[in-house]
This record gives C-alpha cells, structure tokens and sequence, in this order.
C-alpha cells in the first residue's frame, strides 16, 4: 500500500467527526441563507466552494442587505484574515518541494478544524492527508447546508429558532476556550461584545450596518490588542 | 438593479480561497513584524464576539432564550466541550426554554 494511500484514510478517519460536526453547524448556516432569500441550490453551491462559517454567515447578512459587492469584499478579508495566520503556519508544515497543485488544494480548504488536525500530525504534512479531511468534511458542510434551507422552510418556529443558534454555539466553542488561558482576548471578547451592543443600539451608531459594525470594531479593537499586548511566539503556536 | 446571488457567492469564495491560498504557496518564511502577527492572532476572537453578540438574542423567538443560549454556550466551551457539543447544547436550550418556560 502507497504512503500517499495511508495518508488519505488517515485523513479520512480524522475528518469523520468534523464532518458530522459540520453536518449539524452548517444547518443552521443554511437557516440564514434561506432567511438571506438564496435559494437551496445557491446555499449549497456557496457552502461547496467556500468552507467557512463565520464567512458565508457575514457573506449571507451583506446578501441580504443587498450590500455593495466591495463590502462583501472587505468583510470576507476581515471575517477570514484568521486563515492568513493558519495558512502561514502550515506551509512551514509541507515539505519545500511540494508542488504548486498540492498547495492550492491543501489552501482551499484551511477551515479551523482541518487547520488544527493537519498542523498537529508529527513531522511533514503529506497533502493527502488533508485530501481524506476534505472528502467528509466538505461533503457533510454543504449536505448541512443544503438541509438547512430546505427544512428551515418545513420545521415549526419554534425548531428553526432554536436551531439558527448552532452557529452562535460553535462561534463561542472557537472564541472562549483561548480566553481562559489569555486575558488579552477575554478582555477583547468583553469588549467587542460591549461595542457592539453599544453599536447596535445606540442613536447614529445603530445607522452603520452590522457589515461595517464588524470591519471597523475588529480593526479597531485587534489593533489597540497588537499594539499594547504584542504576543509571544507561544502564544500563537499554543492557537 | 439587484446583484445575482452568484455573483455575490463568486466573490465570497475567491475572495476566502485567496486569503487561504496566499500565504501557502507565496510566503515560504514566518511573518516577523510583531504588530502584524499579533493583529491576525487577535482578529477571529473580536469578529466572532461581534458577530454572536447581540445577534444571539436577535436571533431567537425571545430575547431571554437566546440569552440562555449565550451563557450555556459561554459555560460549556469554557470547560472544552467541542464545537458540536456547544452548538447543539445551544439549541437544545432555546428549544426546551421555548417549548414549556417562555
């Protein structure tokens, strides 16, 4: 059996509990397209091509605000700048002769779990690890989704209320284990969640859409963070 | 005129591939500026706490169930429960409240 064989279905068992977590997450995704006004075919399509939550969530808002496609633009390189950071520290994973296919596929798919699961395998990444990840987990993310919309039109209130706060859960699951270690970012996620209460109902700041709510809170506040709380070199790699 | 929904969705998923794809295949050295590394480090959490609160409690059939929602998932991923595990508890506490309290 080929070591690139071993690695896919390594990849692959590893990426079956993602997967089924995606499953889960992404029906509540699919929740906000339909109440974006996309159709399941579109929800379906977006969630194929674009693996990230908090992206196709914001994505899905600005849609439905009819916002200007520049805003969208900004908002996804905000939402995602995150993946810059992960995307960085994997390629110090791969073996230099990787080949350019190779670093585009493995890049496509840089979602917070995958990222977490392929940076921790021992020694040199091999991409087809990643490819076995990719193989449940992607397929689970956009069936969510697709369900999502579909049901979300056939469950009670009461169900699509209660489900269209899965994603919240998962956003919280993300954010709030780090701040236990970290009083910088438990400081930040205080703050940011003041600010935007603030912004979202105070008399002129509740006019700024929660599109630029978002862009202009998390410069704001990431780069007072950066500037006065510099982190150490430990304190990423433990992320 | 409205924009087509593909093309918004076309934006979205270049846009995030590009971000992903960059650096790997570009960037073959660690970013040394420490203000820089330090401000992607810190970015998810204050996009995330915006974008959950107070969209939680928009979200709900009640303000008082999506606040549950908040503290129940605050509480379970402060003690490490999974990203599904916390997703599910929350809706499992917005529906339940719903359904017999609220």
């Amino acid at each position: 059996m080929s070591v690139n064989s071993n690695w896919y279905k390594r990849g692959l068992r590893d990426g079956i509990p993602i997967g089924l977590g995606y499953f889960a997450v992404s029906f509540a995704l699919g929740i906000a397209a339909k109440n974006a006004g996309l159709t399941a075919v579109q929800a379906t399509v977006a969630s194929l091509f674009t693996n990230a939550s908090a992206g196709e969530y914001a994505g899905f808002e600005l849609i439905a605000a009819s916002a200007p496609l520049i805003e969208l633009v900004i908002m996804e390189i905000i939402v995602n700048a995150r993946y810059l950071l992960m995307s960085c520290a994997l390629s110090q994973k791969l073996a230099p002769e990787t080949s350019i296919w190779h670093r585009l596929l493995i890049g496509f798919d840089v979602t917070d779990e995958i990222f977490a699961i392929s940076v921790c395998v021992p020694g040199t990444l091999n991409p087809f690890y990643n490819y076995g990840a990719m193989s449940v987990s992607i397929p689970g993310w956009a069936a969510g989704t697709c369900l999502g919309v579909v049901l979300g039109n056939l469950l009670p209130a009461n169900i699509v209320s209660a489900l269209s706060v899965g994603l919240f859960g998962m956003f919280l699951a993300i954010i709030i284990p780090p701040a236990k270690e970290n009083k910088v970012i438990a400081g930040l996620i205080i703050a940011a969640m003041t600010l935007s209460f603030a912004f979202s109902k105070l008399p002129l700041l509740s006019s700024i859409s929660s599109g630029f709510r978002i862009i202009i809170l998390t410069v704001i506040l990431s780069l007072a963070a950066a500037i006065f709380f510099p982190i150490k070199e430990e304190a990423e790699d433990a992320d | 005129m409205p924009i087509n929904p593909y093309i918004y969705i076309f934006a979205m998923a270049a846009v995030t591939a590009l971000i992903r794809i960059l650096p790997l295949t570009l960037i073959r050295k660690k970013i040394t500026n420490v203000t820089l590394r330090s401000f992607l480090y810190y970015v998810p959490y204050v996009t995330l706490s915006v974008m959950t609160f107070p969209a939680i409690i928009e979200a709900t059939g009640s303000v008082w169930s999506g606040l549950a929602a908040l503290v129940i998932g605050i509480a379970l991923a402060f003690f490490k429960v999974g990203l599904f595990g916390v997703a599910v508890s929350c809706c499992a506490m917005v529906f339940i409240l719903e359904l017999f309290i609220l």
